[in-house]
């Protein structure tokens, strides 16, 4: 029967579709090192205050074109909450949160990360211009979720980036708003 | 054509003892209202990406938080297993032609009940304010988690009741082969019962105890992967009842048949394979789960995408074979043949349409690469109103057109209001799901209360309101559901609804010989699931260290 012929022929052609798309996803790792982030160790959320890096965040440069920022993220606001970067350098972003789950969006790009109380979260990126862009968190983290956010600011590459520490961030904003 | 094979045992039809069917109708109806319940908070927190709060307007909700845990709660997990605790049964004793164990169904319905009874204190009372997600450590009361668990029970109880038909029917019939329509729905639940363990295990043996001082602290990322090890899956556990009535009931209802008996159950043998190993790939952002293991599951989603590849073919046949035969000509001329006056066809259609759209974007989600673009971003809600919130909920709306009147006697009150609804509903949908796409291409993110942020981006007016003028419109066929199925309930004419559940016919017979019997071999396919689950989650979660850092926070 004729239908059984179509039938076959829309599912191979499915098949070949579906693994197109999965070739295209190891093109896109492979060659253009396109990673998700995976695991870059643990530390206790109650001691995010004291546990290195965390202790102070903020914006190192590691190396010849290679930077660090370190942010902590709490109810409700990223510490550093202001980032400034060179474009074109290679940028290692390491977060983690101090009490519930936060996300870590840096708008425009694919820098996308969850920080999870207990996991250090990490992923690398290189900014190709210089901008501004919105830093969200963007998972619900309680009263006050729609107020937390960052700025990143991408300078002109091989501008001097001043170290950008902010103190530990202990104080919660939450504890502040809560009493409202 | 030539002889074609009833999906059902009895064709001639099966009346279910009224007092089942009156528990029936009262579990569809938690169902229908959780809908209508739900929808109100949808239509604010929609209109707070247009900029305009309407909070004010509900009398004791407290933040838009509370309003977005109802509207989740409500319409994804209380709407959608309602109405399939009452139709996956129905379905079952319609093709078994046997009734329901009245004890079970009771209890199913009571369970139900009892949990709705706890979860709407919670969410009421603004105790649980912690999105249907409900990640840790973000803490709930107790209420919320009992409740929700006990809805979970609730649709084991259902499925224990559709298992025990199914045992009397195998006595009766050895050596035959399940009837197809009993088969797809007790497959159904039996995927869902695999799929509902994990969340069981977070809520009883983690957060619950949590809550009620028993345990100190839970470990966020575990409480969470229990969470989506379950939150895939049950996105198939939504689906799969919609797919009853599209693969089984709709081909009857355009005058087409349904086109292989051996294809259909493969379908529902692969969701039963594959809907569960797949969670990590709600999980690609997460810290503390390697590459490889998002990989496999990455790879695992793409299959789980095959049936419903299979599905778009099935179920257009079937409506190509009764477009042709009502005279349509030509190459597309059979679609306007279609039943396009008959609201419970019309919303289906509708709800296959948007599910195309729906598919397609999850497809995008399952591409890790352009997960980290869209993940948490309003691209996501974008895409599974045009899954739950179209697929599943239209196809449940056209459901009721036959089945309220199926179960209560009264014919259908107003035929064009139930068309205005199904295509109101539509065209607000795809104006909404347009606005939260584009919105989260620019990072719009989900799950924010826009209208009060004190941050926004020129990038996500258009967006913003696009989602707004889409959710009102949205509300608006909702409402008229509303009327037209509580005006069917309280005025519908007593004479004139249909007296049968409109089951098809198969074009291919289900063979008595080959491997094909098989495929009705559901503990050997369980078991298999169940291996296939431990390949894909056993060596995380062998390898995960638990540490419970987390003391509850009640940040709402």
């Amino acid at each position: 029967m004729k239908i059984h012929v179509y039938e076959k022929a829309f599912l191979t052609v499915g098949i070949f579709v579906l693994a197109a798309c999965a070739l295209a996803l190891v093109y896109a790792t492979v060659v253009h090192g396109l990673h998700l982030p995976g695991e870059a160790g643990r530390i206790d959320p109650a001691e995010v205050a004291t546990t290195p890096p965390f202790d102070r965040p903020g914006v190192y440069q590691r190396g010849e074109g290679q930077y660090e920022v370190v942010v902590v993220g709490r109810a409700w606001s990223f510490h550093p909450a202001d980032i400034r970067v060179p474009a074109g350098a290679e940028i290692t972003f390491t977060a983690t949160s101090a009490d519930v789950i936060h996300g870590f969006h840096i708008e425009g790009t694919r820098l996308n990360l969850m920080l999870i109380p207990g996991q250090i979260s990490r992923n690398t990126y290189r900014f190709s211009e210089p901008g501004e862009h919105l830093l969200l968190c963007h998972e619900y983290c309680g009263l006050g979720h729609h107020v937390m956010y960052g700025r990143v600011l991408v300078e002109e590459p091989g501008t001097d980036i001043p170290l950008v520490q902010t103190a530990s961030a202990s104080d919660g904003g939450a504890a502040h708003l809560a009493t409202h | 054509m030539a002889s074609l094979t009833s999906i059902v045992l009895d064709p001639e039809g099966y009346d279910l003892p009224a007092a089942q069917r009156r528990v029936l109708r009262w579990t569809v109806y938690i169902g229908y209202a959780a809908l209508i319940a739900g929808v109100f908070h949808g239509l604010a927190n929609a209109l707070s990406y247009a900029g305009i709060s309407i909070l004010g307007w509900f009398p004791g909700l407290r933040t838009y938080y509370q309003g977005l845990t109802a509207h989740g709660v409500a319409n994804v997990l209380i709407f959608t297993f309602s109405f399939s605790n009452a139709f996956l049964p129905l379905m079952t004793a319609r093709a078994l032609a046997r009734p329901l164990h009245s004890g079970l169904l009771w209890s199913s319905l009571a369970a139900l009940v009892a949990g709705n009874i706890l979860v709407i204190y919670a969410v009421v009372g603004n105790r649980a304010s912690v999105l249907y997600t409900s990640y840790a450590p973000l803490q709930a009361h107790w209420t919320y988690y009992l409740g929700l668990a006990l809805v979970v029970v609730s649709t084991w109880l259902a499925l224990a009741n559709m298992l025990i038909a199914l045992r009397g029917w195998r006595r009766e019939h050895p050596g035959q082969r399940i009837p197809l329509l009993g088969y797809i729905s007790v497959t159904s639940y039996l995927m869902w019962l695999l799929a509902s363990i994990p969340i069981a295990v977070e809520f009883l043996v983690f957060l619950l105890p949590w809550t009620l001082g028993l345990r100190a602290e839970v470990d966020p990322l575990l409480t969470r992967t229990l969470f989506w090890f379950t939150g895939h899956a049950i996105v198939y556990a939504w689906l799969l009842p919609a797919y009853v009535s599209w693969y089984a009931l709709i081909p009857r209802q355009v005058g087409g048949v349904l086109i292989s008996d051996s294809y259909t159950r493969i379908v529902w043998i692969l969701f039963l394979l594959l809907s569960i190993p797949t969670g990590f790939h709600h999980q690609y952002a997460d810290p503390g789960i390697s590459n490889v293991m998002k990989a496999i599951h990455g790879v695992l989603t793409f299959g789980v995408f095959f049936p419903s590849l299979a599905t778009a073919f099935s179920v257009m046949a079937a409506l190509e074979i009764g477009g042709r035969r009502a005279g349509g000509r030509g190459l597309l001329g059979w679609i306007r043949k279609l039943p396009w006056g008959d609201p419970s066809v019309v919303a289906q259609l509708l709800a296959m349409i948007t599910f195309v759209l729906g598919g397609a974007t999850g497809l995008i989600n399952a591409s890790f690469t352009m997960n980290q673009v869209v993940h948490n971003t309003t691209w996501v809600p974008g895409h599974f109103h045009m899954t739950v919130g179209s697929a599943v909920a239209l196809t449940f709306m056209g459901v009721a057109y036959w089945l309220i009147p199926y179960l209560t006697g009264r014919s259908l009150f107003s035929r064009r209001l139930a068309l205005a609804s199904a295509w109101t509903y539509t065209i607000g949908l795809l104006i909404f799901a347009r606005g939260m796409i584009s919105g989260g291409l620019e990072g719009m993110p989900r799950r924010t209360f826009m209208a009060e942020a004190t941050y926004s981006s020129e990038a996500w007016r258009l967006p913003g309101i696009l989602t707004g003028v889409g959710g009102s419109i949205m509300f608006a066929g909702v409402m008229l559901f509303f009327l037209v199925i509580g005006l069917t309930i309280v005025a519908g004419r007593q004479q004139g609804a249909p007296r049968d559940v409109p089951v098809s016919r198969t074009l291919t017979a289900p063979a008595q010989t080959g491997w094909e019997p098989a495929l009705d071999r559901l503990g050997v396919w369980g078991a298999a699931a169940i291996a296939l689950i431990l390949i894909a989650y056993g060596p995380w979660l062998i390898g995960y260290d638990v540490v419970p850092v987390s003391p509850g926070f009640r940040l709402y």
